[in-house]
């Protein structure tokens, strides 16, 4: 753990309320993210989790409250907010590789438009991130003729291609069979351990134990609890993680 | 027989079709340039220009091709002096592709409207989310993408545009196929349902290898999910 005087927050959400109708899905939600922390939140479906990790790179807009990332309110649309999503990384639940690029121009799709790389250097980190997450065999594929878990995979070193500051994961393992999960989460645990800025949306609790600094529990749009891994698995404080553990434990 | 191959040196009806042809060529190129910025528009995020190529596609989707053309001759040619060339044969031939062009634009923007609706909402999203922005984001990601999904609707307005270049008679493109046919009729009443005949064949023969090519390619270049 960082001391206080070298804390660099990275993301910063405050206040932060959405509506979607009458439907309150996102109330009053306060969160800081330091560099370097992997944060996993958990909860219910419906808790507005995957909401909260969409609103922080803006695929999803907010009602009132600020977010900041690295010190920067987020643009509300333009180049600007261009450039500020190029800084955060963002792995789908459904991967969303680009379906008529192959593997390795997915991966250096934005390094080249977006950063204006040259070609050849964008193939070779590309290449170099393909073979860290285990599909570099597969770069001239398209995205179809993969697994979903070496699809998912892609997906991580298409973000990563970009340099970001922070990673989101919104629910990364959730639309993948059981046997393919464990690939992924291996990855994001090579991610964690590397110092990579981290929010996790999951359901993998092994994963929340083994990779992060801090587990966010919501429940009904609202941040119930927030612990170490350690206190919330063991010790959980809210009847509402109470409940939602007890739930997950006898399933 | 010889009484109706006569028509084919009396006329030159290979002639008359490739003037369709060429009045096809030229219309699809506009067309496809103008439906496309119309597409972008449309899906944009500005409603302005949303609102525009709404406008756009439903006046002239709803307005007679044959009203068009005519305005183009008798409204920006006769009385506003308009011309798109020297040449009085070559205008007419501007002038129909012009209107030709215009009018079949908002037929292909609804068609890859509905080839961008086959791109999952997804794929816009993972654009955004590498930081391309909208202009990026529709070349690189969503329009190759719905191009792919839409060769058949595509295929569809094409056929659709060969057969209304006839329309370009009315806009004094005399030289193409249904005024040809016109004067046959008129000076040959000896053989008058042949000459519709061969006018009908010559068409079916033109389009029906559109069709065949539109649906190979769509299936050749399907992308795969």
């Amino acid at each position: 753990m960082t001391s206080p005087a070298q804390t660099h927050v990275l993301v910063d959400l405050q206040s932060v309320n959405k509506h979607y109708g009458p439907l309150h899905v996102l109330q009053n939600i306060n969160l800081q993210v330091t560099k370097g922390e992997v944060v996993v939140v958990i909860g219910p479906s419906g808790s507005g989790k995957s909401t909260l990790c969409r609103a922080i790179n803006r695929l999803e807009t907010i009602d009132d409250g600020d977010i900041f990332i690295d010190g920067k309110k987020i643009p509300a649309e333009g180049k600007e907010l261009a450039r500020m999503r190029a800084d955060v990384g963002m792995v789908f639940q459904s991967f969303n590789l680009f379906a008529h690029k192959n593997i390795l121009e997915n991966v250096t799709l934005g390094p080249i438009k977006v950063r204006g790389v040259a070609k050849p250097e964008a193939e070779k980190d590309a290449m170099a991130l393909l073979e860290r997450v285990g599909v570099g065999k597969q770069a001239n594929k398209l995205p179809a003729q993969l697994s979903g878990g070496q699809q998912q995979r892609v997906a991580i070193a298409r973000a990563l291609a970009m340099k970001p500051k922070v990673m989101l994961f919104d629910e990364p393992t959730s639309a993948l069979d059981p046997e393919m999960i464990q690939e992924v989460l291996d990855v994001m645990i090579g991610l964690a351990k590397d110092g990579m800025t981290m929010i996790v949306v999951t359901h993998e609790m092994g994963f929340a134990r083994r990779a992060a600094d801090r587990v966010v529990f919501m429940a009904d749009g609202q941040i119930v609890e927030e612990a170490t891994p350690e206190q919330f698995f063991t010790n959980p404080q809210s009847t509402r993680a109470k409940d939602f553990l007890s739930k997950l434990i006898t399933n | 027989m010889d009484n109706y191959l006569s028509l084919f040196t009396q006329y030159n009806i290979p002639a008359a079709f490739w003037v369709n042809i060429q009045l096809t060529f030229w219309a699809a190129i506009g067309a496809l340039v103008i439906g496309t910025i119309l597409a972008l528009m449309r899906i944009s995020p500005v409603p302005s220009f949303e609102a525009f190529g709404a406008g756009y596609v439903n006046i002239i989707r709803n307005t007679p091709l044959t009203i068009i053309l005519l305005f183009g001759v008798l409204a920006l040619y006769n009385q506003l002096g308009f011309r798109l060339s020297d040449d009085f044969q070559t205008n007419f031939f501007r002038l129909a592709v012009m209107g030709l062009s215009i009018y079949h634009a908002a037929f292909v923007c609804e068609a890859i409207r509905s080839g961008v609706n086959t791109v999952p909402q997804g794929q816009a999203e993972a654009a955004r989310a590498i930081g391309l922005g909208f202009l990026q984001s529709a070349s690189l990601v969503i329009l190759p993408q719905a191009f792919r999904g839409a060769i058949v609707p595509l295929g569809n307005v094409l056929i659709a545009l060969i057969k209304n270049t006839t329309v370009a008679a009315v806009g004094s493109v005399a030289v193409e196929a249904s005024s040809v046919m016109k004067t046959a009729l008129e000076f040959r009443g000896d053989i008058i349902i042949p000459i519709f005949l061969t006018f009908a064949i010559g068409f079916v023969i033109i389009v029906i290898p559109v069709g065949l090519l539109t649906t190979w390619l769509s299936k050749k270049l399907a992308v795969a999910r």
